[in-house]
C-alpha cells in the first residue's frame, strides 16, 4: 500500500463536479470533470475523485467546496426546524426588516423556512445594557422543545432579544434544550452571530439550524463512502469566508458553507495572480445565468458582513464579497417596448439553454451571439454535453429578436450588439467593486474563470481600463484548485457598542487575546499541516449618530495591548479611505470587534501546471476560422490553448480553445503565456 | 440633435444609472440619521439643464422623489432665470415645499454641471433630516395649521458660491435644529454624493463626448415615453373612477374626500382629481408637484418596466383643481404629505383595477405612522426616537400580500428593535404580526404589525401622525378591506385612543407605561369565498385569521384543532351561491 500524499480539491457545481489533484511528492497535478449528481452529490464527488486521483489510496486530504447548503436553502430542503424565542417576538423572522423584494411593483410574498406554529415563545427578557429583566425558567424551555419535537422538528434555533449584550438566558436555554433534544441540531444565536440586530441574528441562527440535518447527513455520507473505499483521507470544507474548516465545525455551522464554491474560486484566483506578480485582481466568474465579480487587493479578498440567499433569507457571517449580476451565457436578449436593447436578467440557464442547444428555447442568448460571431466553435461545444451547436437557429433568433427590431442589417450586427450590451453590464459590475470602492482600475488585472468569462475579458479590460486579463491555465476547475490552497480560518465577532472615549482598552486587549487563543486552538487542532497562524483584528466603528459602520483594521502590537489613540487612528484612516473627509467634533463609537484567526497552509508551486518544455507554436495551431469582431469578419488563427509553449506571443485577433473555455484575443490586443501557463491579455502597445 | 446607435444608447443608459446609484449609496453609507441611512429617505439624479426634467434617477432612493425632484431643479432654474448669477461650483440648498419641495424635512441640494461655460445638466440630492425645528421633534406635527409650526423654511440659497463653502448657511441650519450634529453629518454626506456624481459624470463626458451623452438623454426620454404609451394602449379605453378618504386633517374631525377619474384614450391617460376636498386647515395638504410625483410612483408600481425618467409622464395629462388639497400654496401646512400621497396611490390602484384587474393589487396599509417618543435622560440630555412603522401589502394576482412591508412610496427598512433599545430608553414588549389584519380575498392581504413600546425613563411625550384609522385600506376585484389602524396609550382612566383616530400630540407617559400601535394589513384581491379552503385553514392554524373571520369572510369552517371542516365549508359556500 502506498503512503497517501496527494491533496484533492473537489468543487461540486450545478452541472459539473470539478476535481484538482495535487501530488507534490510525485510532482503531478491532474484535473477531472464529471457530471454532478444532484440527487446525491456524494456520488459525483466520489466519481470525480476516482477520475482525478485514480486510486483513493493516494489521498491524504480532500478539500471540498459544496453547494449542498446553498441548494438546500434555495430549494427549501433543509430540516424541519423550530424556533424558541422571547415572548412577544415570535414573528421577527417573518417580519424581516420591513422590506419588499423589488422597489417597483408590490407583488412580493415571503414564506419563512420556519412557519409560525413552530416558533414558540418563552418568558424571558434581557435589556439592551445586558441587564436580565426576566430570567428563564428551564422547565418552560424544555416544554417548548418537547412541543417542537412533537411537531416533527429535527433542528431548533434559540434566539433571544438582546442576547448579543448578555447571553446568559440563551446559554441556560441551550442547556435546557440539549437535555431533551434527541440530536446535535441545536443552534443558539449568540454562538453563531453575537451581534446586534435581531432579525439578522434570528435569520442566521435559524438557517443554520435548518441546514444542520441536511449538511450533517451529507458529510456523513461522504465520510462513510470514503471509508468504504478504504480511504483514510481527511475531509475539509471550504467556508464562505474563503478559509477551510473541519467537518466537525461544518456540521456545527453549516450556514458558513453557503458561498463555499465561489469563495474557493476567488482564493485560487488570488493565489494564481499573486504568483504571477499581480496582487490586485478582479475575479470574474461567468456562468450560465450570472456573472460574479470579486475584488482582491494586495492579495487580500474583500469580505462582506452578510448576504441574502434570496429575499428575506439573510445570513450574517463574514464571507467573500461577491457581486452577482444577471449576465451569463444563457442571459436572454430582447428589445423592449421602448426600443431599447436589454440583455438579462432573464436567463435560459443550461436547460433549455441557448437557442443553439436545440432544447426548445427560441430567444437569443449571449452564447448564441458568440456563436453567430464565430467566437465559439459549433463543432466543439465546451463541457462535452452536446455534440454540436445549431448555428443557423442562433442566427435566426438573433435576427428576429434583435437585428430586425433595432433596424440592424445582419445577424452579426445584432449579435455584436448583444455582446456589447452584455459587456457593458459586466463592466458595470467590475466598476462597482473597483472604482466605486476607491481603487484605480489601472492597478488591477481581470481574472476570468468559469466557462464564459475568457470570451469577454479583452472587452472588459478596455471598457473599465484594467491593466490586463489573466486567464488561468485551467479556468474551468479554478474553484477545485482553490480548495487545495485555502487556509484554515475561524472568524469571531462581538458587539461592544461603546464610545471610544469610554472604551476599556484593557478589556479589549484581553478579548482580542482570548478570541485569538480560541481560534488558534481550533485551527491548530484540526490536524492539518500549517506554516503558521495569524490573527487579524478589525473594529466596526462609526461616528455617534451614524448607523453604518466602517471596518477599521487594527494592527495589534506584540504583547497584544491596544490603546485608544491607535484605535482612533485606525478608524480615521479607514473613514478617509471610504468617504474622503473626516468629521470634526463628533464622538466615535466602537460597535463590533472582529477577530479572524488564519492557519496558513503551505501552497504548492504553480509551476507544476506549466506547459511542457517541448511544446511548440506549430503543434498548438488548429487552423483558421472567420471570426466577427469590431464590425467585420476577420480571418482568425485558432490555437489549442493547453499546447501553447511558455512565452508564446499571439496577436489578436485570435481564438484559444480548450475543453472548458474559449479565449478571445481581440484585434489590437496581444496574448502571452507566462511560466505558469497563464495567458495574459493586454494592449499590444501597453 | 445628433444620432446615437442603439448599442451606445444601451451602454450609456447603464452608465448613467450607475452614477445616480453610486450617489445614493454614498449618502446612505455616510448619513447620520437613520431615516436616510436605514430608511433610504433620500434620492439622487441627473436633471435637464433647461427644463429640470428627470434624466436619470438612482434606483435605490425613495420612490416618491423620482417624480418630485424635477420640480426642485426647475425651481432653481426659475430662480436663476430671475436673479442670474449661476456659476460653476455653485450648490443651492432649500426645503421650500411650495417651490418644488415635499415637506420641510426634505432638504435639497442642486448643483449645475458646467461644460464649456454652459450648464450641461444638474445633479441633485435630497435627504430627510432628523429635525428641522418646529413644534414637534422629528417634524411630523399633526396639529399644524401653518408651515411655520412644522419647521423652519429655507428658501433657495447658495450653500457653495463658485466652489466656496458658506459656513454662515450651515450656521443658520444648525441653529434651527434640535439635532445639529446629525444635520451637519447628513449635509456632508449629500455634498460627498454630489462631488462624486460630478466626478463620475465628467469621466463619462470625457469618454463619450457631450453631444453623444446629450443625445442619449433625449433618446432615453423618448423611449420611456414610447414604452409608457405602449403600456397605456394595452388598456381598454374608458373612464375609471375611485373615491377614498383621509380620516381628518388633525384639526377638524371630518373626513376629507379624494376623487380620481382615470380616462384612457388610445395611448394617453388623463388623471382628473376633480371632486377632491378643498385645501384644509391641517397638515395633509400637498403641493401640485407632489400630486404629480405620487401619480408617477403609482404608475411605476403598475407598469414596472418603465424607466425612471421624465418620458413616463409625457403621455399623461393631469387635472388638479386649483385651491384643492392637492394643489396647496404657502403657508398651508404640508408636513403629513406622505399620508395624502399614499391615498392617491391607493386610488390609482382602485381605478385601474376596473381597466386591468390582472395588473393591480389590493391597497397597501396606507399610512406612514410617524411615531415619536421624546424626553430627557437623567443627565438632562434630550432624546428623540422617531420612526415610521410597517404594515401589510395588498393581495395580488400571483398570491397573498406581503406581511409587514414598507410603504409604496418608500424602500425604507425599519431599524432593528435592538438598535432602538440600545439608543433610546425604551423596551419593546411586542413586535409581532397583527392577527386578522389582512383584507380577506382570494389572495389575502398581508398582515400589519403590532408594536408595543414601554418607557424606561421617568417620563416622555409621544406624538403620532397616522391615517387609515377610520377608512381601511380597500381590496380590489372583489377583495375585502384590511383592518383599521389603531393606536392606544395609557391614561389615569385606562387605555385610550386618540380623538382624531391616528393623530395626536403631547401624550404623556411615565416609566413602566407603554403605547401600542397596531397597523393595517393590505386589502384583499378577489372574492374571499374563492380562496382555497385549505389555505384558509392554514391561516387559522397559524393564527393569521380567526376562525370567526374564516366563517364570516371566507365562508370556511375550521375546527378547534385547526383542521378544515370540508362538508360544513361546502354547505356554507353553497348557501352563499344559492
Amino acid at each position: 500500500m502506498m503512503i497517501p500524499s496527494a491533496l484533492a480539491g473537489v468543487d461540486v457545481g450545478g452541472t459539473f463536479t470539478d476535481v484538482f489533484v495535487l501530488d507534490e511528492v510525485a510532482g503531478t497535478a491532474t484535473v477531472a470533470k464529471v457530471p454532478s449528481t444532484p440527487h446525491n452529490q456524494a456520488e459525483g464527488f466520489l466519481a470525480g475523485l476516482e477520475a482525478g486521483a485514480g486510486s483513493l489510496d493516494r489521498l491524504a486530504t480532500v478539500v471540498h467546496g459544496t453547494t449542498v447548503g446553498t441548494n438546500a436553502l434555495l430549494e427549501r430542503k433543509g430540516g424541519v426546524t423550530g424556533i424558541i424565542t422571547t415572548a412577544g417576538f415570535r414573528d421577527v423572522l417573518e417580519m424581516r426588516r420591513r422590506d419588499r423584494p423589488r422597489t417597483w411593483g408590490l407583488w412580493g410574498t415571503f414564506e419563512p423556512v420556519v412557519p409560525r406554529d413552530r416558533r414558540l415563545e418563552v418568558v424571558e427578557r434581557t435589556l439592551a445594557d445586558g441587564t436580565i429583566r426576566a430570567a428563564i425558567d428551564p422547565e418552560d424551555v424544555k416544554a417548548a422543545a418537547r412541543t417542537l419535537i412533537d411537531r416533527g422538528c429535527e433542528a431548533v434555533a434559540i434566539v433571544f432579544i438582546n442576547a448579543y449584550a448578555n447571553d446568559a438566558n440563551e446559554r441556560a436555554a441551550l442547556d435546557a434544550v440539549r437535555s431533551v433534544w434527541p440530536n446535535e441540531h441545536v443552534t443558539a444565536s449568540h454562538a453563531i452571530v453575537p451581534e446586534i440586530r435581531e432579525f439578522e441574528r434570528t435569520s442566521t441562527a435559524t438557517l443554520n439550524a435548518y441546514l444542520q440535518p441536511t449538511v450533517g447527513r451529507y458529510i456523513g455520507r461522504l465520510e462513510a463512502a470514503l471509508q468504504d473505499r478504504g480511504s483514510a483521507a481527511q475531509v475539509l470544507i471550504v467556508q464562505s469566508n474563503g478559509g477551510v474548516m473541519t467537518v466537525g465545525t461544518a456540521r456545527q455551522f453549516p450556514v458558513r458553507t453557503t458561498l463555499s464554491g465561489p469563495a474557493a474560486g476567488v482564493i485560487a484566483a488570488a493565489h494564481i495572480g499573486d504568483a504571477a506578480g499581480y496582487p490586485n485582481l478582479v475575479t470574474c466568474d461567468m456562468g450560465g445565468t450570472s456573472f460574479d465579480v470579486s475584488l482582491v487587493a494586495g492579495g487580500q479578498s474583500a469580505l462582506a458582513a452578510q448576504t441574502s440567499i434570496a429575499f428575506g433569507m439573510v445570513i450574517r457571517s463574514p464571507m467573500i464579497e461577491i457581486i452577482t449580476i444577471g449576465a451569463g451565457g444563457g442571459s436572454i436578449a430582447r428589445v423592449d417596448a421602448g426600443g431599447l436593447l436589454q440583455v438579462g436578467p432573464e436567463s435560459a440557464g443550461s436547460d433549455p439553454g441557448p437557442v443553439c442547444y436545440g432544447q426548445g428555447n427560441d430567444r437569443p442568448t449571449v452564447t448564441d451571439a458568440s456563436l453567430v460571431l464565430g467566437r465559439i466553435n459549433a463543432d466543439r461545444p465546451i463541457g462535452g454535453k452536446l455534440d454540436r451547436l445549431d448555428l443557423e437557429a442562433a442566427r435566426r433568433a438573433v435576427s428576429a429578436h434583435v437585428s430586425e427590431p433595432l433596424g440592424l442589417s445582419s445577424p452579426e450586427a445584432g449579435a455584436e450588439a448583444i455582446i456589447h450590451v452584455a459587456n457593458a453590464k459586466m463592466a458595470g459590475a467590475i466598476r462597482l467593486v473597483s472604482i466605486e470602492r476607491g481603487h484605480d482600475p489601472k492597478d488591477f488585472v481581470a481574472v476570468p474563470f468559469g466557462g464564459g468569462g475568457a470570451l469577454h475579458a479583452g472587452a472588459l479590460i478596455r471598457d473599465v481600463g484594467l491593466k490586463k486579463a489573466l486567464v488561468p491555465r485551467y479556468p474551468g476547475v479554478t474553484s477545485a484548485l482553490g480548495c487545495t490552497i485555502a487556509d484554515l480560518r475561524q472568524d469571531f465577532v462581538e458587539t461592544w457598542n461603546t464610545l471610544l472615549d469610554s472604551l476599556d482598552t484593557d478589556a479589549l486587549s484581553k478579548a482580542i487575546q482570548a478570541l485569538s487563543d480560541r481560534g488558534t486552538a481550533t485551527v491548530t487542532g484540526a490536524g492539518v499541516a500549517l506554516e503558521g497562524v495569524a490573527t487579524l483584528v478589525e473594529l466596526d466603528m462609526l461616528y455617534v449618530g451614524q448607523t453604518h459602520t466602517v471596518a477599521a483594521p487594527l494592527s495589534v502590537p506584540a504583547g497584544g495591548v491596544v490603546d485608544r489613540a491607535g484605535v482612533q487612528a485606525a478608524f480615521e484612516a479607514a473613514y478617509v479611505a471610504t468617504f474622503g473627509r473626516l468629521l470634526s467634533g463628533i464622538a466615535m463609537r466602537v460597535m463590533n470587534l472582529r477577530v479572524a484567526v488564519v492557519g496558513k497552509r503551505p501552497r504548492f508551486d504553480l509551476a507544476l501546471l506549466a506547459p511542457s518544455a517541448d511544446a511548440t507554436m506549430e503543434d498548438a495551431r488548429r487552423g483558421i476560422r472567420r471570426v466577427y469582431v469590431d464590425g467585420g469578419w476577420h480571418e482568425t488563427a485558432i490555437y489549442d490553448r493547453l499546447a501553447l509553449p511558455v512565452d508564446a506571443t499571439i496577436d489578436g485577433p485570435a481564438i484559444l480553445e480548450q475543453s472548458d473555455t474559449t479565449i478571445l484575443i481581440e484585434p489590437g490586443l496581444v496574448g502571452t503565456v507566462d511560466r505558469f501557463g497563464n495567458v495574459l491579455i493586454g494592449e499590444k502597445n501597453g | 440633435m445628433g444620432t446615437i446607435d442603439p448599442v451606445t444608447l444601451a451602454v450609456l443608459n447603464g452608465r448613467l444609472e450607475q452614477i445616480a446609484d453610486e450617489m445614493d449609496a454614498t449618502l446612505f453609507r455616510s448619513a447620520f440619521n437613520p431615516i436616510i441611512a436605514e430608511a433610504h429617505d433620500a434620492s439622487h439624479g441627473l436633471y435637464d439643464a433647461i427644463t429640470g426634467e428627470t434624466l436619470v434617477q438612482g434606483k435605490s432612493g425613495l420612490p416618491i422623489f423620482v417624480g418630485a425632484m424635477a420640480f426642485a431643479v426647475k425651481a432653481v432654474i426659475d430662480k436663476v432665470a430671475k436673479d442670474g448669477g449661476l456659476a460653476d461650483g455653485d450648490v443651492y440648498i432649500f426645503n421650500d415645499p411650495y417651490a418644488g419641495g415635499t415637506h420641510l424635512s426634505d432638504f435639497r441640494l442642486v448643483r449645475p454641471v458646467f461644460r464649456d461655460g454652459e450648464v450641461f445638466c444638474y445633479l441633485a440630492s435630497v435627504g430627510h433630516y432628523h429635525d428641522v425645528g418646529g413644534n414637534v421633534p422629528g417634524n411630523y406635527n399633526p396639529v399644524a395649521t401653518e408651515c411655520f409650526q412644522e419647521g423652519f423654511l429655507m428658501p433657495l440659497v447658495k450653500l457653495f458660491e463658485a466652489g466656496r463653502f458658506r459656513q454662515d448657511i450651515v450656521d443658520i441650519l444648525q441653529a434651527n435644529s434640535r439635532l445639529p450634529g446629525s444635520l451637519y453629518g447628513d449635509l456632508n454626506g449629500q455634498i460627498n454624493a454630489l462631488d462624486l456624481g460630478v466626478k463620475r459624470l465628467v469621466d463619462l463626458l470625457e469618454q463619450y463626448g457631450e453631444a453623444t451623452v446629450k443625445t442619449a438623454f433625449i433618446e432615453l426620454k423618448a423611449r420611456a415615453a414610447a414604452l409608457m404609451r405602449a403600456q397605456i394602449t394595452d388598456l381598454p379605453d374608458g373612464t375609471y373612477r375611485a373615491q377614498d378618504f383621509l380620516d381628518n386633517d388633525g384639526i377638524v374631525d371630518e373626513p376629507l374626500p379624494l376623487a380620481l377619474a382615470i380616462t384612457v384614450a388610445g395611448d394617453r391617460l388623463t388623471l382628473d382629481f376633480t371632486g377632491s376636498a378643498p385645501g384644509c386647515l391641517g397638515p395633509v395638504n400637498i403641493a401640485r408637484s407632489t400630486t404629480v410625483a405620487a401619480c408617477y410612483v403609482a404608475m411605476k408600481h403598475v407598469f414596472k418596466e418603465v424607466p425612471a425618467n421624465a418620458g413616463v409622464l409625457e403621455p399623461i395629462d393631469f387635472v388638479i383643481p386649483e385651491g384643492s388639497i392637492l394643489a396647496a400654496e404657502a403657508p398651508r401646512p404640508v408636513g403629513g404629505y406622505t399620508e395624502t400621497i399614499l391615498r392617491l396611490i391607493d386610488m390609482v390602484f382602485q381605478s385601474l383595477a376596473q381597466a386591468a384587474p390582472e395588473r393591480v393589487n389590493g391597497c397597501a396599509y396606507g399610512t406612514i405612522n410617524a411615531l415619536s417618543l421624546t424626553g430627557h435622560r437623567a443627565d438632562g440630555r434630550r432624546w428623540v426616537m422617531f420612526s415610521f412603522f410597517g404594515g401589510g401589502h395588498g393581495g395580488h394576482p400571483e398570491g397573498d400580500g406581503l406581511n409587514h412591508g414598507n410603504a409604496p412610496i418608500s424602500t425604507a427598512t425599519i431599524p432593528p428593535l435592538e438598535i432602538l433599545e440600545a439608543a433610546y430608553p425604551v423596551v419593546f414588549r411586542q413586535w409581532a404580526l397583527r392577527d386578522d389584519s389582512g383584507g380577506p380575498g382570494r389572495h389575502r392581504g398581508g398582515l400589519g404589525a403590532v408594536y408595543e413600546i414601554e418607557l424606561l425613563e421617568e417620563k416622555a411625550d409621544v406624538f403620532l401622525f397616522g391615517e387609515r384609522g377610520r377608512f381601511p385600506p380597500p381590496g380590489v376585484v372583489g377583495g375585502w378591506p384590511a383592518a383599521l389602524n389603531r393606536f392606544s396609550y395609557p391614561t389615569p382612566d385606562g387605555e385610550a385612543q386618540p380623538p382624531m383616530a391616528s393623530k395626536m400630540v403631547d401624550i404623556k407617559i411615565k416609566r413602566g407605561q407603554a403605547v401600542r400601535l397596531e397597523t393595517p394589513g393590505g386589502g384583499g384581491y378577489g372574492p374571499p369565498e374563492e380562496r382555497d379552503p385549505h389555505a384558509v385553514a392554514r391561516d387559522v392554524r397559524l393564527g393569521f385569521v380567526s376562525s370567526s373571520s374564516a366563517r364570516d369572510a371566507y365562508r370556511v369552517v375550521v375546527g378547534d384543532d385547526g383542521t378544515l371542516d370540508g362538508p360544513a365549508t361546502a354547505g356554507l359556500r353553497a348557501g352563499k351561491a344559492a
